[in-house]
């Protein structure tokens, strides 16, 4: 086998020549780019060198346009730069985009084409971004698999320096980005081969230098401008000419040839498809069956699309053509056509024009694949199907239904045209039993130890707990350019037995596949476990089913919920891609390889793991007729709404696909309430209450990150003869509320739990006989589960008590509240939820959040549900994403809006007084401090709209939209640390600074949490992060004083799990400031290395060891003649390095490099006190220096 | 005045050594040890089933969470080397040997005989002076008896001695039923010294909390007495070199155990408790007391008082006990 083969994904295929062929890369992360940057800083940090033979400096920055600018001055002053970015993040560029094109600059943007946000975000893969550049005369060349990003990668660099037009170089998000691919890897000789070093040091030669100095960025007056804006027209006219030349010398080279737009099909095609991308090689493949079938059809598949060559372009075209489909993968309302097609369009008539012999084929644009949305050979055919009709359909959409503007093309479901010799296998796992590690693995194994060529994708869940992946595996003995996910597969595998309830896995596997269960039923009553719809696909498709208990075997050998080794030894054992031994040995020395450096236990814990499995791998006897009693249960339940029934349920189920475009609102509006349908049943375990040892303290309530666990205090006598057997209520312990015979009760849900445990380690009241249990104890879910689903129904038809009637400055009455913030997707024992959850329990009914994107963007709102929801009066909290550097300013224009139209409410209440009569002075002067209060505006507005339904004035039509304006709303702006301290700190400073009444919540993970843990400002010293990887040199950004310094902004740092009132008062002293505040709170997180179920005690520690103090600081204390700085926990009881090395973030640093690691906390450490005394004479310093505080502290 | 003294081969220039704990965790603290005066040095003890433990707590940790969620595959980032097993350990007894001129003695605590022989030789390769087999081992299982247990020293024993050539020493806990017995046939299997004792971390209860909490208790002077029973017992009687451990704060107490038969005392709680210079004053106090008392040797003061050498030889045994006991209640 050729020893130049890797299997990589498309990232790490471009990274790996993108890293060899810089200087300093400038990067910022953004899915689905994140793994490029990462992977550079990670090789630089390991002393890799680029083909100089020096080691390229990798900066992270604050943003894509700080990262865009670092790169412009690196570039200025002469270093071959890159960056790698994708979205929102190209869109940052765009500024200094045009100024490094307009300064002829040489350099290569490496981009993971994703879709722009605008109806809602999306993470994957479309042109919408790289659409967004053409204008900014950069060069765009496209590759469209794993190979060609790593091959154009070089050819982009070595064209650009000739060229000396900045290039972007682009490939599909996650369709190539993240699919893993055999590839011939390019040596460091074919890289020198293609870089004329020459040209580097012309490129240096043109950079600033006091020794030969210019000017660069001069202003021009309209007398100039436009002439020297044309001064650039022949290096433009050059390029194309150029990039070919480099392709020509590329193929001389290494053997692979490329062109600007290459043509394949047949020499005599009369319809071809002219497309760019991943989706050229789905066509391509189609192309060629269909060829064989005698079709005259063919591809044009572009390469170069800026500068566009319209000669190159014609020239590629047969002479035959009749019929053009140019496929865009963007959208562009309100065009005459998406931008292929136009230029498409463009391209032909100018030829027309000048050459009556020129084609003249018929040209018709459409979209496809939007958002990483499939595009398959069926697909293509029905678009050559589509050219073949008389009046072809134009600008249509395929792969979609759109039955409300009638532009899809219908297209046939069935038609496979893969040929028989491709292996194809289809794997559903739980994301945290390793099966996408395992088959990357495999992939790796068949690629790289056979002659097989490999591909993977991995579709992953958008929730972060309990989320599924599905793996889709190909190997075959060619190339395989099939980029669209597997149908009719030859090997299916549940690694978890409860998707058979759940998810169609069967019904379009290949008659005579293997299908693959663990489970933990024996072999002989696997066949009755299965639901009907199951049985009859397996008859049906004639499967053989094998089974195993990896989770026993996993168990048995020492790796805990880690299935990964033992599936995929069953995999090779029964699938028959490789011989078994050779494949077991194989899979041994890629565990070595993978394990070893992390201790020769995990090597041998593996290898029990492989040795024990094929005794535990059994076939299962399949009868010849179904004879199951039960089909797959609904997915929700029949008493859900019909927008949930009819649409969310259909994502739910993974069919999210067939849904047409009525099926959803025009401009992204979706109701919330909506995840307490899914009832995912995720827990392997659930609280239940022991109700003899409950302190009623609601500790639990107040920390469960998915509002999963909730007490309620009731009359005795509505607890009606309704209730169920076994509901449990013990006599309330308190006196505060009014009324008697009042009951207390703590419920689970236990089908919308995920099981952390965060509930039972909180929970201070002891079992006194067993002191093990507590007043909460987790117990296994299918135990319990029908009777505490029917004890949650009883639980949730049961009153709250009035919010008028509860004292809310203790954690015990504001966790009575109802919270509007229930079952999000985030990761079991999310340090962050607790925060948002206990917001909208205090004032989800009357509160507009702003939310950057990121973690919270994404529990909060990634389809299918919302865990956002509304109290029995509908009212909610109302929630916006704008993007996430705009947070901070989103979240103002909330405050300026509500400031703007309350007031001009209240003019209109005194316009019309007369007519409105004797409530006015209430209406505009009642105080609205409590919750009562609240209450009392809430019943004179429905008064006041009664009234103005009977003046017949414009005013009064004003006022009735504007009415509720005149109760009291709060503006809550929330987001992670990579928004406020990186991203969104210009504008969250600025929004500080202007006194409106807003409240800023940060939750501060110390990392970017959603996009896997990079550096931010907020890293702790000493963390190891991505972009830390020698762990952080710096300390953390204080921002809390950086806020302080205004003097009129409240500011608190707050850690419920180590103080949860001091959380609950800072939350409330923030809300009531009429002015600004930022609440800084501790996040633990997945990214820190903990087990997440013992959150809490890493706030404690973290406070222990005075690293993050808790404090408030409150402008409104001065006026008092108090000191304002608060510091509300106690001087470090424990070292700095007592709370970190418990967190693998830490820890890790101390067994890759300990010198360091050691330097590093001993600057912390130094680090801590010296902040540390800084607060204390903060909390002190106005007493010495105020003589009114001295007074009142007297 | 002669002071020097010779342990498992070892020559020391007094008998003074620093037992193993944490204050030898790392190379400035072993050189604090040696600053302070230390004759030799007992590194704190290589566990490998806790090196395997949080090797393997840090791949889980690593591994959570990845390959789950499309925006994050993974959280960390993966360095090209890990520094787990004994490499840690092993560097440390490196550089203590580059950069000490006492003795350096590791200490091994292992999983099973296999694994403890392998890692013995991991430290003599990486320059111990000599090895402390740390069989810190509580029966709690019911069904081992104490001849599984005493089996299980000993099998430990030959598997490292046959594995490695320097010397050999074996902590032991006074939890035996025969000690004379155990300590003979742990001469006889090749052991070149005993330490006595291993001081087990008793338990606590925290009755307001209602947990078991691990209680560290500094040693104090009174117990000296259970080692020096055993060494004016065992002194003369065995071929291999004795240590003793556990409760030297003074010069007395050292004197005491040495005249009982140790070859060398070992500190620890009064380091901590005094601080390590504890160590260099204890040591000139021994001198001036010999000096005083008219012992020009250690040689002449070392066993001077075990039980082959006391006009009352069963003061040692239990008799001593009762007789002990009958006079507290005379007392009281």
């Amino acid at each position: 086998m050729n020893k130049n083969y890797v299997t990589v994904d498309g990232n790490e295929a471009c990274a790996l020549v993108a890293h060899r062929l810089a200087e300093v890369c400038a990067i910022y992360p953004i899915t689905p780019s994140s793994s490029m940057g990462e992977l550079a800083d990670e090789w630089s940090a390991r002393g890799m060198k680029n083909i100089w033979g020096t080691v390229p400096t990798v900066i992270e920055m604050q943003s894509e346009g700080g990262a865009a600018g670092a790169v412009h001055g690196a570039l200025q002053s002469g270093a071959l730069t890159t960056t790698f970015t994708a979205s929102q993040g190209l869109l940052l560029m765009i500024p200094n985009m045009y100024k490094i094109a307009g300064e002829l600059t040489s350099t290569v943007f490496h981009v993971t084409a994703r879709t722009i946000a605008t109806h809602a975000l999306s993470i994957f893969g479309d042109h919408s971004d790289v659409m967004t550049v053409r204008p900014t005369g950069w060069a765009m060349l496209a590759s469209a698999n794993v190979q060609e990003a790593h091959d154009q990668a070089l050819i982009a660099t070595a064209a650009t320096l000739e060229s000396r037009i900045p290039f972007v170089h682009f490939f599909d998000g996650f369709r190539t980005s993240h699919e893993v691919q055999k590839l011939l890897q390019l040596e460091d000789d074919d890289l020198r081969a293609l870089i004329d070093d020459n040209l580097l040091f012309a490129h240096r030669a043109r950079a600033l230098s006091p020794n030969h100095p210019v000017i660069r960025g001069t202003a021009q007056n309209p007398d100039v401008f436009f002439q020297a804006r044309e001064a650039c027209n022949p290096y433009y006219a050059a390029c194309p000419d150029i990039v070919q030349k480099v392709m020509d010398r590329f193929a001389k080279q290494v053997g692979r040839s490329y062109k600007l737009f290459e043509y394949h099909g047949a020499p005599d095609a009369e319809r071809v498809i002219v497309v760019m991308g991943s989706g050229a090689d789905t066509v391509q493949e189609t192309v060629e069956y269909l060829n064989a079938k005698g079709e005259k059809v063919g591809l044009l598949k572009v390469r170069l699309y800026r500068p566009f060559s319209a000669a190159h372009f014609i020239g590629a075209l047969p002479k035959s053509v009749k019929s053009l489909a140019v496929l865009d993968r963007t959208k562009e309302p309100g065009a005459t056509g998406e931008p292929l097609y136009t230029d498409v369009v463009c391209a032909l008539a100018e030829a027309q024009a000048n050459d009556a012999n020129a084609v003249r084929p018929r040209v018709v644009g459409g979209r496809y694949g939007l958002s990483s949305k499939e595009f398959t050979p069926t697909m293509v055919k029905a678009v050559f199907d589509n050219l073949s009709e008389k009046s072809p359909k134009q600008h249509f959409t395929v792969g979609i239904e759109d039955d409300v503007s009638r532009t899809s093309l219908s297209y046939d479901k069935e038609l496979s045209i893969e040929p028989d010799d491709v292996f194809r296998a289809r794997f559903y796992g739980l994301g945290a039993d390793g099966t996408v590690g395992a088959n990357k693995n495999s992939i790796k194994i068949i690629g790289d130890e056979t002659p097989l060529f490999a591909q993977g994708y991995f579709v992953y869940d958008s929730k972060k707990s309990g989320a599924i992946t599905v793996s889709h595996l190909r190997f075959g003995p060619r190339e395989i350019r099939s980029s669209y996910l597997i149908k009719s597969p030859k090997f299916i595998a549940c690694h978890q037995p409860g998707f058979l309830d759940k998810y169609d896995m069967l019904s379009d596997a290949q008659p005579g596949a293997t299908f693959l269960l663990n489970t933990a039923i024996p072999p002989e009553k696997v066949w009755e476990s299965f639901p009907k719809e199951v049985q009859s696909d397996i008859l049906k498709k004639k499967i053989k089913v094998y089974c195993i208990d990896a989770y026993s075997v996993a168990a048995d050998t020492g790796m805990g919920g880690r299935i990964n080794t033992i599936m995929q030894t069953c995999f090779f054992a029964i699938s028959g891609v490789l011989p078994r031994e050779e494949a077991i040995e194989a899979i041994k020395k890629t565990i070595k390889k993978t394990y070893e450096k992390k201790g020769e236990k995990i090597v041998q814990m593996n290898y029990a793991a492989v040795d024990s499995t094929l005794a535990k791998l059994h076939e299962v006897p399949v009868p010849g007729s179904v004879t199951a009693t039960y089909q797959r249960p609904p997915v929700v339940s029949d008493k859900a709404p019909d927008f949930v029934k009819n649409v969310l349920a259909k994502i739910i189920e993974g069919s999210g696909d067939d849904l047409p475009v009525s099926a959803f609102p025009p401009d992204g509006t979706f109701p919330l309430s909506t995840s307490i349908w899914e009832k995912r049943a995720i827990a392997l375990e659930v609280p239940i209450w022991d109700k003899e040892w409950c302190i009623q303290c609601n500790k639990c309530v107040m920390v469960c990150p998915h509002a999963a666990i909730r007490s309620k205090v009731v009359a005795g006598d509505q607890v009606n003869g309704k209730r169920p057997a076994e509901f449990q209520t013990v006599p309330y312990g308190g006196t505060d509320l009014p009324g008697e015979n009042l009951l207390y009760t703590l419920q689970v849900a236990p089908e919308d739990c995920t099981g952390c445990g965060l509930c039972t380690d909180v929970c201070p009241a002891k079992n006194k006989r067993e002191p093990k249990n507590k007043a909460i104890n987790l117990t296994p879910l299918p135990d319990v589960r029908e009777r505490e689903r029917t004890n949650w129904e009883y639980f949730l038809s049961l009153p709250s008590v009035p919010r008028e009637e509860i004292r809310l400055n203790t954690v015990k009455g504001a966790q009575l509240l109802e919270p509007l913030f229930e079952f999000s997707g985030a990761c079991s024992g999310c340090g962050e939820t607790p925060y948002i959850k206990l917001l909208t329990q205090l004032y989800g009914d009357r509160m507009l959040l702003a939310n950057a994107t990121g973690c919270s963007s994404i529990y909060g709102a990634n389809l299918p549900t919302t865990p956002y929801s509304v109290n029995a009066e509908g009212h909610g909290p109302a929630w916006a994403n704008s993007l996430f550097e705009d947070n901070a300013e989103f979240g103002l224009g909330f405050r300026v809006t509500l400031d703007k139209q309350t007031e001009f409410a209240r003019e209109l209440v005194w316009k019309l007084r007369l007519e409105i009569g004797g409530m006015v002075d209430e209406l505009l002067g009642a105080p609205q401090n409590t919750e009562r209060e609240i209450n009392e505006q809430r019943m004179r507005v429905v008064e006041l709209r009664e009234k103005l339904r009977t003046i017949k004035k414009p005013e009064a039509r004003q006022l009735e939209t504007l009415a509720d304006k005149l109760v009291k709303h709060a503006v809550w702006i929330v987001g992670g640390d990579g928004w406020a301290y990186d991203i969104g700190y210009g504008g969250l400073d600025h929004v500080l600074s202007m006194g409106r009444n807003i409240n800023i919540l940060v939750l501060d993970t110390g990392v970017y949490s959603n996009t896997g843990g990079q550096c931010s400002k907020a890293t702790p010293l000493g963390a190891v992060a991505k972009f830390a990887y020698s762990g952080k040199p710096v300390p953390r950004k204080d921002l809390a004083m950086m806020a302080i310094n205004y003097g009129n902004v409240y500011v608190a740092q707050v850690a419920f799990g180590a103080n949860d009132l001091q959380t609950l008062r800072a939350i409330q002293e923030a809300e009531n400031y009429e002015g600004a505040s930022l609440v800084i709170a501790y996040s633990h997180c997945i990214a820190h290395g903990i087990d997440m179920g013992q959150g809490l005690g890493q706030h404690k520690k973290v406070v222990d060891s005075a690293a993050w103090p808790l404090f408030r600081y409150d402008p409104r204390r001065v006026d008092l003649g108090e000191v304002p700085f608060q510091l509300d926990s106690k001087p470090p009881k424990t070292r700095v390095r007592d709370w970190a090395y418990s967190e693998t973030r830490f820890k890790m640093l101390t067994h890759s490099n300990p010198a360091e690691a050691e330097q590093l906390m001993a600057h912390a450490e130094a680090d801590v006190k010296k902040r540390w005394e800084l607060y204390q004479q903060m909390a002190g310093v106005s007493t010495k220096n105020n003589p009114a505080a001295e007074g009142a502290a007297k | 005045m002669k002071l020097s003294t010779s342990y498992l081969g070892l020559t020391l220039k007094h008998p003074v050594m620093s037992s193993a704990s944490p204050l030898a965790q790392n190379l400035p603290g072993v050189k604090r040890l040696e600053d302070a005066g230390a004759s030799a040095i007992v590194l704190p003890s290589l566990f490998e089933e806790q090196i395997e433990q949080e090797a393997l707590s840090l791949h889980l940790a690593m591994e959570q969470g990845s390959e789950s969620f499309g925006e994050a595959l993974s959280y960390f980032p993966e360095p090209d080397r890990f520094l787990v097993g004994p490499d840690e350990y092993l560097n440390l007894v490196a550089q203590c040997k580059q950069s000490c001129d006492v003795p350096i003695i590791a200490s091994l605590n292992g999983r099973a005989p296999g694994s403890w022989a392998h890692h013995a030789k991991l430290i003599e390769q990486a320059g111990a002076d000599a090895l402390e087999l740390n069989i810190y081992y509580l029966a709690t299982d019911f069904t081992i008896t104490g001849a599984d247990v005493e089996n299980n020293y000993i099998e430990i024993l030959k598997a490292v001695k046959s594995e490695v050539k320097i010397p050999v020493a074996l902590k032991l806990s006074p939890y035996f039923s025969a000690f004379a017995s155990m300590a003979k046939r742990c001469d006889e299997a090749g052991a070149d010294g005993l330490v006595l004792f291993n001081r087990f971390y008793q338990p606590d209860l925290d009755i307001e909390e209602l947990e078991v909490k691990p209680h560290v208790e500094l040693s104090t002077s009174s117990d000296i007495r259970l080692p020096l029973r055993w060494l004016a017992i065992l002194h003369g009687n065995l071929k291999c070199g004795l240590a003793a451990t556990s409760g030297v704060h003074t010069h007395e107490d050292a004197i005491k155990l040495l005249m009982a038969g140790a070859d060398v005392v070992m500190m620890c709680s009064a380091l901590y408790q005094w601080g390590i210079h504890r160590l260099a004053r204890l040591v000139d106090e021994i001198e001036v007391w010999m000096q005083d008392h008219g012992y020009e040797s250690l040689e002449v003061l070392r066993g001077s008082m075990s039980q082959r050498s006391v006009a009352d030889p069963a003061a040692f045994e239990r008799a001593n006990y009762m007789k002990s006991l009958q006079s507290f209640r005379a007392l009281a």
